[in-house]
């Protein structure tokens, strides 16, 4: 009896053993094109842009795509996923196995690093200068994204990170003027009090992962300057100098003015419970740091441009920290001469028009005008044509991934112990390993 | 040779018949954890993890497994690992047991119960996760969300708290709550299965002799479950050293709060880090095998013996 029992037993937990680990292998990403690369006349190209504006806008590049390089076929081999995590990941384990697409995304600058030192990349340099890209886009940009006098990958758009976004009938009840930033982070903080102040429960709304990481960075930006602030991510500038602490400080501050509830939720959940809430009487949030794919989403949500204003964080007036998705030219790849088609198609003018109309992003050529573009990306290309440019760790344009993901944790350590010493002392850590990091590569 | 022939016989069929698993089986499992295993001892790290000009794939012995044990980031996350393991399973073992003696007390519309018990097993661990992300919203002021605001509502508002992001080292408890909620009802099923499987003429006799209700469930019924106990550790172990998803979709990944081994692993491969992600695979097999192995040798030698 009890023989055949254990007997059971035994089966039952096996069987379940195996559906169980069945069912968990099961939920990672699948590719939504597996059989590309089949002719020799296919271009594959991999991004994580599967919905919303970012695949109209890569619809529309590839239509541009279809006419200019007629004697190719296009294989979207796009895979879904938030920000491009699990894209990433998949696409490490394909340049692993050899399995390269004839084109990837990629963020240009320091994330490429990765691909870069694994020789999964072609120097592109003369595509590059072919193509009249080096006097197309600004020079700031094509000197950030050059590694040891090489460069590996056309951008595609440009994005600004250091952007603050204001709720103007939230600042008013503090009388603030939601038009005008304030010159430097001090007198931002000093906003923040009057807010407090005046009632305004959460004066600034602050979510979890990048979003703290983009706080940081542009109240470095703010406080050192953007030379200090790029030496930052060259070796130039120390991590553990006064000037920094005396940032951190500041960074401490400002999150104190922020929600609690900030590393249990995304950026869109943020700006909805607090900066725009559906019914604007109950926001409770007045400012929100964030990159410029804000009103993208705000127009999601169907609300007026009125609803809010936007400036450059403050004390970085004139700098546009920039990040960028790219396309690169992958050791192997299927196609490289389609591929070569493609790349072109990125940097060209009516690629980029194409594609960043719809995508609200914008050129980084700077001969492209800003005509029939809505309201919000008119004046970002105007910043662009003028601004000084400074990198973005949080989005790739800055350092290696590895760096940036260093950077992450310690913003969650920080967030559970406001301790400004240990966060110093992580960061001179992290800068320690990959500060030098174009000279690695060199 | 006759006797052979017929020794081949008796054998034959069946080993032919097992061998494309035994092939299969052999390669894509027993290979391939060979073949991690092997990653896992060379150079295959990130190039800024790696001394300037070594080879990526030379063999450098066991230095990736010191740096992980060298690293208090993995420590913690070890020890996060333990504290989700121990909630979990004895959350699970708990509520399972509870709603199995609940129904086995005889219930009006027991199959309504059971399936309403069941179900959340039935939703994808990420979709219950994003849900529970929600839910587990840490406001404790006014505006609060989630569970906070239920406790608010039901004037328990001392109860609000910040959940998994209130320590970073015992937070993660709160993340075991979905996924106790989550296979509770898997683990009645197994106890419910166990309770029926037992003869209606034991307890019979049990009170024929006057054991009193306690004395026939502790000393009758609860000693033929406990090798569907074992079973269900066994599984609820497993299950909580390879927890994923629902970490995913709670609190995301590169957080101090929430590190576990097998996100870790996910985040370095992500950095092209595969040696480390692959010395974190084999330190994950390891701490399964710890659970598996003697289970295994208990369970054959017990077969053995009877």
């Amino acid at each position: 009896m009890t023989r055949v029992r254990r007997k059971v037993a035994v089966v039952l937990a096996v069987t379940a053993v195996m559906a169980v680990s069945a069912c968990s292998s099961s939920g990672t990403g699948t590719t939504s094109a597996t059989s590309g690369g089949t002719t020799a006349k296919n271009v594959e190209v991999f991004t994580w842009w599967a919905a919303g504006g970012e695949k109209a806008g890569l619809d529309g590049m590839i239509s541009v795509f279809k006419k200019d390089c007629s004697q190719y076929s296009f294989t979207n081999a796009a895979v879904a996923g938030g920000g491009g995590d699990k894209a990433k990941t998949l696409l490490a384990n394909n340049l692993k196995a050899g399995n390269a697409p004839s084109s990837f995304q990629a963020h240009a600058g320091g994330e490429l690093s990765d691909y870069i030192a694994n020789d999964q990349v072609e120097d592109i340099t003369s595509l590059f200068k072919e193509a009249g890209l080096d006097n197309a886009f600004p020079k700031d940009l094509v000197d950030q994204i050059t590694v040891a006098g090489k460069i590996y990958s056309v951008p595609a758009d440009v994005h600004r990170a250091n952007v603050v976004w204001v709720n103007p009938l939230v600042l008013k009840k503090a009388k603030l003027d939601p038009t005008k930033a304030p010159a430097t982070v001090k007198d931002w903080i000093a906003d923040l009090a009057k807010l407090k102040a005046a009632g305004v429960a959460t004066p600034l709304v602050l979510s979890k992962g990048f979003a703290e990481e983009m706080l940081l960075e542009s109240t470095l930006l703010g406080d050192l300057g953007v030379d200090k602030f790029n030496g930052l991510f060259d070796g130039s500038t120390k991590w553990d100098g006064a000037d920094v602490t005396a940032a951190l400080g500041n960074f401490k501050t400002l999150v104190s003015y922020s929600n609690t509830d900030r590393e249990t939720m995304d950026w869109d959940a943020a700006l909805s419970k607090y900066l725009l809430p559906s019914d604007p009487a109950t926001a409770t949030g007045g400012y929100q740091l964030m990159g410029d794919w804000v009103p993208a989403q705000i127009l999601s949500l169907k609300m007026p441009d009125s609803a809010y204003t936007y400036w450059p964080a403050p004390g970085t007036d004139g700098v546009y920290q920039w990040l960028s998705d790219s396309f690169t030219l992958p050791k192997g790849g299927t196609n490289p001469e389609g591929a070569k088609c493609w790349l072109k198609v990125v940097g060209s003018a009516a690629g980029q028009k194409a594609f960043n109309m719809v995508k609200g992003s914008i050129p980084a050529r700077s001969d492209a005008t800003s005509e029939g573009y809505p309201k919000y990306q008119q004046w970002a290309m105007a910043q662009w044509k003028k601004a000084k440019l400074a990198p973005s760790l949080a989005h790739g344009s800055a350092g290696p991934g590895a760096w940036n993901n260093d950077v992450q944790t310690a913003m969650s350590a920080f967030s559970a112990n406001p301790d400004v010493a240990t966060l110093q002392k992580t960061l001179v850590a992290a800068a320690a390993k990959y500060a030098n990091w174009r000279s690695t590569l060199g | 040779m006759k006797r052979k022939m017929r020794s081949v016989r008796t054998w034959g069929p069946g080993l032919l018949l097992v061998s494309p698993s035994i092939l299969l089986i052999g390669f894509f499992v027993y290979g391939l954890i060979g073949w991690s295993a092997n990653i896992s001892l060379t150079n295959q790290n990130s190039r800024f993890e790696r001394a300037p000009g070594t080879a990526a794939d030379a063999h450098i012995g066991l230095s990736n497994y010191t740096t992980l044990f060298g690293s208090p980031d993995f420590i913690q996350s070890l020890k996060h690992l333990g504290i989700l393991a121990a909630v979990y399973i004895i959350g699970a073992l708990f509520f399972g047991m509870l709603w199995a003696l609940l129904l086995e007390k005889g219930v009006r519309a027991e199959g309504l119960f059971r399936t309403v018990y069941l179900f959340p097993m039935a939703v994808s661990m990420f979709a219950s996760g994003v849900v529970w992300s929600w839910l587990l919203n840490s406001d404790t002021g006014a505006g609060a969300s989630g569970l906070n605001q239920l406790f608010e509502m039901a004037g328990l508002g001392f109860l609000k708290n910040q959940w998994w992001v209130s320590s970073p080292t015992w937070g993660i408890a709160a993340i075991a709550m979905p996924a106790i909620w989550q296979l509770s009802g898997y683990i009645m099923a197994l106890f419910l299965a166990g309770f029926r499987g037992i003869p209606g003429d034991l307890r019979e006799a049990a009170r024929i002799d006057g054991a009193s209700e306690f004395q026939l469930y502790r000393h009758v019924l609860f000693p033929q479950l406990s090798p569907i106990a074992l079973s269900a550790l066994i599984i609820l172990g497993h299950m909580s050293l390879k927890m994923f998803d629902i970490i995913m979709a709670i609190s995301g990944e590169k957080n101090v709060y929430s590190s576990v081994p097998m996100v870790t692993m996910w985040t370095l491969t992500g950095q092209q880090d595969f040696a480390r992600a692959a010395a974190v695979a084999i330190i994950l097999l390891v701490l399964v095998a710890f659970l598996v192995v003697p289970y295994l040798f208990h369970t054959s030698r017990q077969e053995r013996n009877s």
